[in-house]
Formats: structure tokens, C-alpha cells, sequence
């Protein structure tokens, strides 16, 4: 019985060492070498591995980086300019520096004042049901409501409204990676420049009917009037195919194209409430008590 | 033994409810929509201004390239306004309204054009008539006829097929033409043969239209040259490629067209426009529909102006039926559904069918359980889970290596899928994405 | 219009009358013949056996489906009824209830749920539920109930043993076919079912009766059932030729050990077995030659199960190697 305990030890052992030894030897004849600058600019990217610099995940734009002599047109907008900075540091070469900006949804028609005149039976993603027709609503450019954009961001910054039927974007959590901007077939989804308390002004809407269709279609559409452009005292609006398209680079959000837009079409956010002017001179009895 | 095609296909119930009705002709419309993009290829070029008076038949829209096409007033009126309207394919496209003028008696009159069967055209003459015509394949596809018949110089086509087939339910336009029309469709097949040097033309007709097999049957009699075949009733026989493999047992290889095989295929339709448009200078203006439904008061075959709206041709069928829920432009296989019925008719509406609520609503999709029945029916031997699967996963370059662009979307796989899977649905998306790689690529 | 909108869809706008109900359903009409003959044979423990099975199958799936996966209950498919019966139909009647319960589990949880539930499962839960059986209760999976025991007396019940039971021992113990011929029972015994062996595969005729009715109503092709028993019965037919003491009839062979259960119920799972017909009958020469090599040469008397779960496991590939002649493609057969 020993005999049998010490035939199988050293059978089992030598097939154990032998294996060891194979796999050593074929590591070294296939060893590849990579360079450790590698690993470390991989080290200081944010490791999100979203696409968003338009490669295949944080190795290889970390690969690149090392790799090319001119990194000046890649950028992560994930890390933004501080991880940029440090990728400058470690390797000695330029980078570019770019404004933060932020994922916004272009399109304003909610339920409740774009109404569905049909309904799409099939499998629902926007990508489909775009190949059938224009959508559930008498606007075919406006948002189709089944969330291809939301299933495709990796940050979970985005989730679909169930009472308006639009995606809503949180500023804070999105990393402007652009995957939902791809993901949408109608373009509606632009990345426009971000500060610091998050205030934007754009134009909600992308119908390029004339104005009855617009309006019948949507109660809040653009109907091409213009009266934002004649408005704008920095002329930052675009008109285009029946369209406002505020220029946001050129934008000083003054936002006196919000209050002359007759269907309420442009769009503020992150304001604070306009303060009530008090007439001083109406109760000259107040000033003394 | 009737010919068919060896692989695949499947047996939908025929209902042909109006497959007896003699064709009507639809009253004059009050305005016609006529969109510019009615057929395969480049839109056409509008050449008419708002507020142009326009003659029956005369030019209103010029081709805007090699595959493109000729458009003509289908009415004489006035152009009222240049529009975006909503056509079948679901989006807007540039349509022109024309109002008819009510006082010229030109667009009441029933055009009544005797048998004309000799051909006094010369070979180029006819195919640059075809092309001025604004011929389009009119079973569907609207293809453009001239290109289509442009062979290039040692092509050797040696045989006309003509599709009689009509392998859709319901769809009755075809047989309705052939029944009618059966000597002008000899003749049509003669002035083709004669533009393209063919010596041998074969009818195919499914055997569920034995009387217009026989009529026709009756019309080639006089040409040698022109055969009738009848096939088995299987869908989707009307499929050009299987209508070659059924008829001569030639396969188109893939990638490629018939004219490989040495043939060239037109539907009935097209072929009497073609009699029409050689023989007696009438541009492609009208075409038969067939307005159909289960519970449609009057279903009918209809001669109908391009342009019409659909509502017209509801309206004289005895109006929309309660209880409708869908509306289907084409037959139920491979038509569209329209959101509204002001769509108008195009070249390429063979049919309009009205769908009520117990059949027209999707049933709820369930796993796949494997079974195989979708590649047991597809006729070109593909494999539509497989290539759903790869499309829904985004595998995109795989599902190209498995011959995804050769799927001819019948639609037998969805129709068979006792899961109710979107088998279609995810392989025409997964179509779309590898053309647009394919032509990013070059 | 109606109330509802206006629907749009894709093509096309019709549909089959074939749902995975009706699929279903005719599998479970093909199964009641040989349930009748198990009832006939075994009396109430079949009944008991097959009960059980089927409300475990499918109250296992209904709860890890409910609280550990989280998902949907779907029970009402009918698939998890079907595993039922098809497990039952592969055990003793004798066998303990905790026992079938525990079979119940590992077919449903392990065998289907574990792998993505209905479509995604490479292995046929039921013969997974079985063989797992077999190898940890070999005693009561072996301990075959003499048929008639609770049913009116018929004659010459064999007590205990299966036919490929009986042959095996005895040539192991140098018996001929010869001395044998009378332990076993004759060919007609077989076909109707008046012999032992598990609940479901005792009558070649009940179960072939149902594998017609599944034929006509296109659930399953031909390709999988008669290429398996086409090939098991030249093999074997070739073994006992050369040597007629040595190996058994394949008429005996053919209908006995499950062949006939296996061939048409096991093997044509439409989830577990080839895509393409080119496929299937790759699929089937294997499980037959497997089969017949497990029978005549191996450890147990009868090897179907194995031999599906093994050829299960090959499946995918043969998938990807057997597609079907793409239309246009000059090569005959594509072999990728």
C-alpha cells in the first residue's frame, strides 16, 4: 500500500513538475515586452473604460498615449483636464486643454404637449423603430421615447422620465464620454459647454416643419419665427430649415430670447427665480415708519 | 409535378377576397400628392413651379441621375404648392400638389386604347421611350425599368421571365391585370423581346390563378416564343430569385443580380406599362390597387392615379371599418404600416390592406426555444436566429461573414417563430449598421 | 379608427397559428399513450411518479424563478411541465419520492434555470436530472418493479431486471444468447410494453405512436429519430451477425433501454439538439454510435442518456459547422 502512496506521489509529481517546467519555457519564448509607461499612464486614467476618447477601453488610449509623439488631439473627457495634465506630466508631451461640457437633450416634446398619434409594436429601441417610421408623434425628428440612449451610458447619468417620455440627464454624474450622443438616431443629444452652476440656454426642439405643422405636431416646437435671432443682442441664433439653434460658444446667457419665444421653445435651466421689482416710489408713507 | 423552389418558404392563408372583382376605375381625386421619391435611386428633380397649369401625362418632376426616374402629372390641374408630406416609408419626403381641374374634361375621360400588336419601334427607340416614360418595377421594388433593361454590350440574356406571380395574401392586382389585360401583356412581352434580342419569354404564374394561366395561356398562343408556367402555390415564389430557381433552376449567385444568370425579370404590371407607354405614348400615370380587408365593406381592384390619397380609395371601399387597427401599404408579408390614411398611392402600391384589432396587434415575444423552424422556411438559407442574435449583440462583422445582406426580407422567419420572436425587425437594423460600415469602409 | 391607436409595426403583419403553447401542447398529447401503457404496467406508482415529478418541476421553477432569480414566473410556457413528465418517464416506478423531488431540482435548477432558463440550456434537463440520479442512487435507480405487481396478473413478468439488464450480466457470467432467450422477454413483449424497466420507455409502440403524431404535426423532423434507430440497429445488426451468442438481436436492442424514448422524446428537445437538418443527423449517427459502444462494450447495460447529454455538449459546434447551403453559393454543402 505504501508502494502505491509513493507511485502516485512521484507520478503526480513528476507531472506537476514537468507542466511547471513546460510553462515556464513558454513564457519566456512568447514573453512580450510592454513598455511600463504603459501601466503607469493606465494608472492615472479614470479607469471607466467607456470609449469616450474613441478607443477601446483605458489600455489601449494608454498604449496610444505612450505610443504617439503628437497626443495633442487625444483628450479623455472623462478624467477632463486635471487626469490630461497628469498624463502631460508623466510623459513630457503636450496636451490639449478643453472646456468641460455636458451631454444635453435637445428635444423638449413631452407627452403632454407632443401628443402620440400611433403606436410602434416591435422591439423597443429608437434604432428600430427609426427604420419604420418617424415615431409615435407627428414630429419625426423629435425623441422617440424608448431610451437607446439611456441603456448605453455606462455612468448611470441618465434615466427616461416616465411622465414626459424624455431622457433626463444628470449634469453631475455625466462624464461626456458621448455614447448616448451615437446611440441616438436622431441626433438629438449635443454636448454643449458646461460651468460652473450648470446654466444652460438651448433651443428645445429640432422640427424643421413650417410653423402650422410644427405647431400641430407639438405645442412647444420651434416655428421658425425668428424673434430670438432679431433678439439676440450678440447674434449667437442660428435660423436654418424652419430652426433656432443657439451657438452656445458664442452665448452670453442673457436669455432675452426665453421670454420673447411665443411657444415657450427655448429652454433654461438651473437659474434662479427672477426677483420680484418692488416700485419704491408707490407708498412714500412706508420709508418713514 | 408544378415547379417551386427547393428551399425554404412557407404557405400563409391565401385570402384572395377579391381575386373575382373586375377592376373599377376610382373616381378623378380633388388634389393629387405626388412625392418625388417613389422609386429605387436618386429622387427625382422637380421642374414645375407653384401655380404651373400642368397637362395629363405631361413631365413634372425630371430623373435626377442614371437610377432614377421620370415623374408625370397623373392629373391636368394647377401645382397648388410644393409640400412635405408623410409617404409609406413613414418620413416626409417633397411631394407635388396638384389641385384637378374639375372643368377639363380630359381627366374624366376612360381612356380607351384599342389592341395595338404591331411594334414599329426600333430597338434604342423603345428602351429610350421606357426610360422617358418613367417605368418602375411595379411589383414592389420600384426599380427603374431602363436600367434594369440596360444590358451592358456582351450580356448574354437569353431568357424574359415574366412575374405573374403575386405569392402575397390578399393581393389581387396582378391577377386582376392578367385576367383583363392579357393580350396587351403578350404584346408588351414582344416589344421587349424584340428590344433586347430574347428568343424565349416564360409567364410565371402560381397555380391558385388557373383561370389566368389558361387566359394567358390563350394570348401566347400566338408567339412560339412565350411559354406559361404555372407554379405552386408557395411564398415567397414572386421573389425574383426564386422565381428563376423555380422556372429555369438557374440561382442568382450571391452579390449578384439575374442578369449573371442570363435573365431579366418584370413583373405583369410593368410589362403592360411598357405595351402602354410603346404603343400608345401613355407615360406611367395610373396602376391597379387592390383595397382589401377582412372586414372592408366592398373590397375592390381599383385603376388608380398616382398621387391619390388613400383615404379616396378607403372612402369608395365603404369607408374605414370600426375596429381598425392597422393599415398596411402593400400586402401583409412585405407591405408597410401607415400611420394615416393621407398617405398617397405611389408607383410602387400594389395594395392597401385594413387590418382590424384581433389581427393586427403583435403578440408578446418569448424566448427562443431553438427550434429551427426559421431556418427550415428562409428561402436563402439563412440562419435568422443566428443572425438576430448577432445584430441584437452588435456583433456586426460576424453577421456580415453570415451573409446577413443577402436576407431578401420576406419575412417567412417572423411569420413562423411560434416565440413571436422580432426575427426581422433586429435583421433589417442589422442590415442597415453593416451598409453603413460597408460604405464608411470605402 | 378604435379606441387605440393606430398601430405601426414591421413586416409582416401576419402570423402562423404556431405559438410555443401549441408546441407544447402536442408534445404533451404524444406523451399520453405511453402514460396510459405506464399506468396499465406499473399501476399507481406511475401515477404517483410522474405527479410528483411534474408539480416539482414546476413549483422549483416558480419560486427560483420568484425569489433567487428575480425574474419573470414562467411556468405557464408548459416547458417545465414537459421536464416533468419526460424525467418521470425515465425513472423507476419504484423510485422514492424524496428521491424524484431531488431529481426535480437538479433537471430544472441546475440543468435549465443555471444556464439562462428556457432556449439557453445546453443540456437536456430531464436525462441531467436522470443521470444525476443514476450516479448518486444507483441501487434505487437499478431496482426496477415488477410490472403487474398492482395490476391485474399477466405472464412472465421479470422481476427486478431489465432486458439489456439481464443480457449484459449474463454474458459477463459466459451465458449465450441462446441460454438467455428465455429470461428475456420476446419481441412482442417489448413493443407493447409488458416488461421493466423506467416508467416511460416500456412500449416501443405507445411511444412511436406519439412520435408519428409529433411527425405529422411538424414538431420534430424525421432526421434525429430514425437516423439514430437506423444507425443503432446496423450497428448492432453487425455485431450480431459476426457473432449471433454474443451479441443480442437488434430488434431487441431497438426496442429496448429507452432507444425508442430517447430517440424521439430526448434527443429531438428542440432547445438541446442541432439548428440545421445536416446537423441533426451528425447529431444522431454520434448518439447511436455512442450508445451502441456503451452498450456492447461499457459498464452499463443501456447508454442512451449518456450519449444525448454527450452529444448535447457538441451541439454548438456542430451549429457552426453544418450551416445550411446559403441560396447563390456554388459549394454544395457549406462546411465553414
Amino acid at each position: 500500500m505504501i508502494l502505491s502512496i509513493v507511485d502516485s506521489t512521484l507520478l503526480l509529481g513528476s507531472i506537476g513538475t514537468v507542466a511547471a517546467g513546460v510553462l515556464f519555457l513558454v513564457s519566456k519564448r512568447f514573453y512580450v515586452y510592454e513598455d511600463p509607461m504603459i501601466a503607469e499612464v493606465e494608472e492615472v486614467l479614470p479607469a471607466a473604460n467607456c470609449g469616450g476618447c474613441g478607443f477601446p477601453g483605458c489600455k489601449a488610449f494608454a498604449e496610444s498615449l505612450v505610443k504617439s509623439d503628437d497626443i495633442s488631439d487625444l483628450f479623455c473627457p472623462v478624467g477632463g483636464n486635471d487626469v490630461m495634465k497628469e498624463v502631460s506630466v508623466l510623459l513630457g508631451k503636450e496636451v490639449a486643454e478643453k472646456d468641460p461640457t455636458v451631454a444635453v437633450v435637445l428635444c423638449q416634446g413631452a407627452c403632454e404637449v407632443r401628443p402620440k398619434t400611433s403606436l410602434f409594436q416591435g422591439p423597443q429601441s429608437c434604432a428600430i423603430s427609426a427604420l419604420v417610421f418617424g415615431g409615435e408623434t407627428d414630429c419625426q425628428y423629435g425623441c422617440l421615447g424608448f431610451g437607446d440612449c439611456v441603456d448605453v451610458c455606462d455612468f448611470d447619468a441618465m434615466h427616461m422620465d416616465e411622465e414626459t417620455g424624455l431622457p433626463v440627464i444628470n449634469s453631475d454624474k455625466c462624464t461626456s464620454c458621448g455614447a448616448c450622443v451615437k446611440a441616438c438616431p436622431r441626433e438629438i443629444i449635443e454636448m454643449r459647454p458646461k460651468n460652473k452652476r450648470d446654466l444652460k440656454v438651448f433651443v428645445g426642439c429640432l422640427n424643421q416643419d413650417k410653423a402650422g405643422i410644427a405647431k400641430k405636431a407639438c405645442s412647444v416646437a420651434c416655428i421658425g419665427c425668428a424673434k430670438c435671432e432679431d433678439i439676440c443682442p450678440k447674434d449667437a441664433v442660428i435660423m436654418k430649415d424652419n430652426l433656432a439653434y443657439i451657438d452656445p460658444l458664442i452665448c452670453t446667457l442673457c436669455r432675452k430670447c426665453v421670454e420673447v419665444c411665443p411657444t415657450h421653445s427655448i429652454i433654461e435651466t438651473n437659474f434662479p427665480p427672477k426677483k420680484v421689482k418692488v416700485n419704491k416710489t408707490e407708498n412714500p408713507n412706508q420709508a418713514q415708519a | 409535378m408544378l415547379k417551386t423552389f427547393p428551399k425554404g418558404g412557407i404557405h400563409p392563408t391565401e385570402n384572395k377576397i377579391t381575386a373575382a372583382k373586375a377592376i373599377k376605375r376610382l373616381p378623378v381625386p380633388k388634389v393629387v400628392y405626388v412625392p418625388i421619391a417613389q422609386h429605387i435611386g436618386i429622387p427625382s428633380e422637380i421642374i414645375v413651379d407653384r401655380k404651373d397649369n400642368v397637362e395629363i401625362g405631361q413631365v413634372i418632376a425630371k430623373s435626377g441621375g442614371y437610377v432614377s426616374s421620370n415623374i408625370h402629372s397623373p392629373v391636368a390641374g394647377t401645382v397648388t404648392k410644393l409640400d412635405m408630406m408623410v409617404d409609406s416609408s413613414g418620413y416626409k419626403t417633397q411631394c407635388i400638389v396638384i389641385r384637378t381641374d374639375q372643368k377639363n374634361e380630359a381627366n374624366f375621360q376612360e381612356p380607351d386604347f384599342p389592341l395595338k400588336r404591331e411594334i414599329t419601334m426600333g430597338q434604342k427607340e423603345i428602351l429610350q421611350h421606357i426610360s422617358d416614360s418613367g417605368i418602375v418595377g411595379l411589383g414592389g421594388a420600384t426599380f427603374p425599368s431602363h436600367v434594369k433593361l440596360d444590358l451592358k454590350n456582351d450580356n448574354k440574356v437569353d431568357c424574359l421571365l415574366i412575374n405573374g406571380v403575386e405569392c402575397e395574401p390578399y393581393l389581387t392586382a396582378d391577377h386582376r391585370l392578367m385576367l383583363e389585360k392579357a393580350d396587351e401583356i403578350i404584346v408588351g412581352i414582344q416589344i421587349l423581346m424584340h428590344a433586347l434580342h430574347i428568343q424565349e419569354a416564360v409567364i410565371g404564374i402560381e397555380n391558385n390563378k388557373k383561370d389566368a394561366i389558361r387566359v394567358l395561356k390563350d394570348a401566347a398562343a400566338i408567339d412560339k416564343r412565350i411559354k406559361v408556367a404555372a407554379l405552386r402555390v408557395k411564398y415567397p415564389q414572386g421573389s425574383e430569385k426564386q422565381l428563376i430557381k423555380a422556372i429555369l433552376k438557374r440561382e442568382v449567385p450571391i452579390g449578384g443580380l439575374p442578369m449573371d444568370v442570363g435573365v431579366i425579370v418584370h413583373n405583369v404590371g410593368t410589362v403592360f406599362a411598357i405595351y402602354q407607354a410603346v404603343q400608345h405614348d401613355r407615360p406611367l400615370i395610373e396602376r391597379v390597387v387592390t383595397v382589401t380587408g377582412k372586414k372592408i365593406e366592398n373590397p375592390s381592384n381599383f385603376w388608380v392615379k398616382i398621387g391619390t390619397p388613400i383615404n379616396d380609395l378607403v372612402e369608395e371601399v365603404g369607408g374605414i371599418p370600426e375596429g381598425t387597427r392597422k393599415v398596411v401599404n402593400g400586402g401583409p408579408m412585405m407591405g408597410k404600416a401607415l400611420k394615416n390614411t393621407d398617405v398617397p398611392v405611389t408607383k410602387g402600391t400594389s395594395g392597401i390592406l385594413v387590418i382590424s384589432e384581433e389581427e393586427a396587434s403583435r403578440q408578446e415575444s418569448k424566448p427562443c426555444i431553438r427550434c429551427s423552424n426559421c431556418v427550415f422556411v428562409c428561402p436563402m438559407g439563412l440562419e435568422p436566429q443566428l443572425l438576430m442574435n448577432l445584430s441584437e449583440k452588435g456583433f456586426y462583422e460576424k453577421a456580415k461573414a453570415e451573409d446577413i445582406l443577402t436576407c431578401i426580407e420576406c419575412g417567412s422567419c417572423s411569420y413562423v417563430c411560434p416565440s413571436h420572436r422580432p426575427l426581422l425587425d433586429y435583421i433589417r437594423f442589422g442590415k442597415s449598421i453593416v451598409k453603413k460600415l460597408e460604405t464608411a469602409k470605402n | 379608427m378604435a379606441e387605440g391607436r393606430i398601430i405601426v409595426s414591421a413586416s409582416p403583419h401576419v402570423h402562423s397559428d404556431r405559438t410555443s403553447k401549441r408546441v407544447m401542447y402536442d408534445v404533451l398529447i404524444a406523451l399520453v399513450p405511453a402514460f396510459v401503457i405506464s399506468l396499465y404496467v406499473f399501476g399507481l406508482p406511475a401515477l404517483v411518479l410522474t405527479s410528483v415529478a411534474v408539480i416539482s418541476c414546476i413549483v422549483f421553477e416558480a419560486v427560483i424563478q420568484k425569489y433567487l432569480l428575480k425574474t419573470e414566473v414562467t411556468v405557464s410556457d408548459g416547458s417545465a411541465l414537459i421536464t416533468g413528465v419526460l424525467l418521470a418517464f425515465n425513472l423507476p416506478s419504484s423510485l422514492p419520492i424524496w428521491m424524484i423531488v431531488v431529481g426535480s431540482l437538479v433537471a430544472i435548477g441546475i440543468a435549465k434555470l443555471s444556464f439562462g432558463g428556457l432556449g439557453n440550456n445546453i443540456f437536456n434537463p430531464a436525462l441531467v436530472g436522470r443521470v444525476f440520479l443514476l450516479v448518486s442512487f444507483p441501487a434505487q435507480m437499478t431496482n426496477w418493479p415488477t410490472p403487474f405487481e398492482n395490476n391485474m396478473n399477466m405472464v412472465d413478468a421479470v422481476a427486478g431486471e431489465t432486458t439489456l439488464g439481464i443480457i449484459k450480466e449474463g454474458l459477463l457470467y459466459g451465458e449465450t444468447m441462446t441460454t438467455l432467450a428465455s429470461q428475456i422477454p420476446s419481441v412482442t413483449d417489448l413493443l407493447l410494453g409488458f416488461t421493466s424497466g423506467s416508467a416511460g420507455e416500456m412500449s416501443a409502440l405507445a411511444l412511436m405512436l406519439g412520435g408519428v403524431y409529433m411527425l405529422a404535426r411538424k414538431v420534430i423532423t424525421w432526421h434525429i429519430p430514425i437516423t439514430i434507430l437506423v444507425t443503432m440497429g446496423v450497428m448492432t445488426g453487425i455485431f450480431w451477425l459476426a457473432d449471433p451468442e454474443q451479441y443480442a438481436n437488434p430488434m431487441i436492442h431497438l426496442l429496448s433501454g429507452g432507444a425508442v424514448l430517447g430517440a424521439f422524446y430526448m434527443a429531438t428537445d428542440l432547445v438541446t439538439s442541432p439548428m440545421t437538418k445536416k446537423g441533426m443527423v451528425i447529431f444522431a449517427v454520434g448518439i447511436a454510435v455512442i450508445t451502441v459502444v456503451i452498450r456492447l462494450f461499457g459498464a452499463y447495460p443501456e447508454g442512451i442518456s449518456f450519449a444525448i447529454l454527450i452529444m448535447n455538449a457538441f451541439v454548438p459546434l456542430i451549429n457552426s459547422y453544418f450551416k445550411p447551403r446559403r441560396f447563390g453559393s456554388k459549394i454544395k454543402a457549406k462546411i465553414v
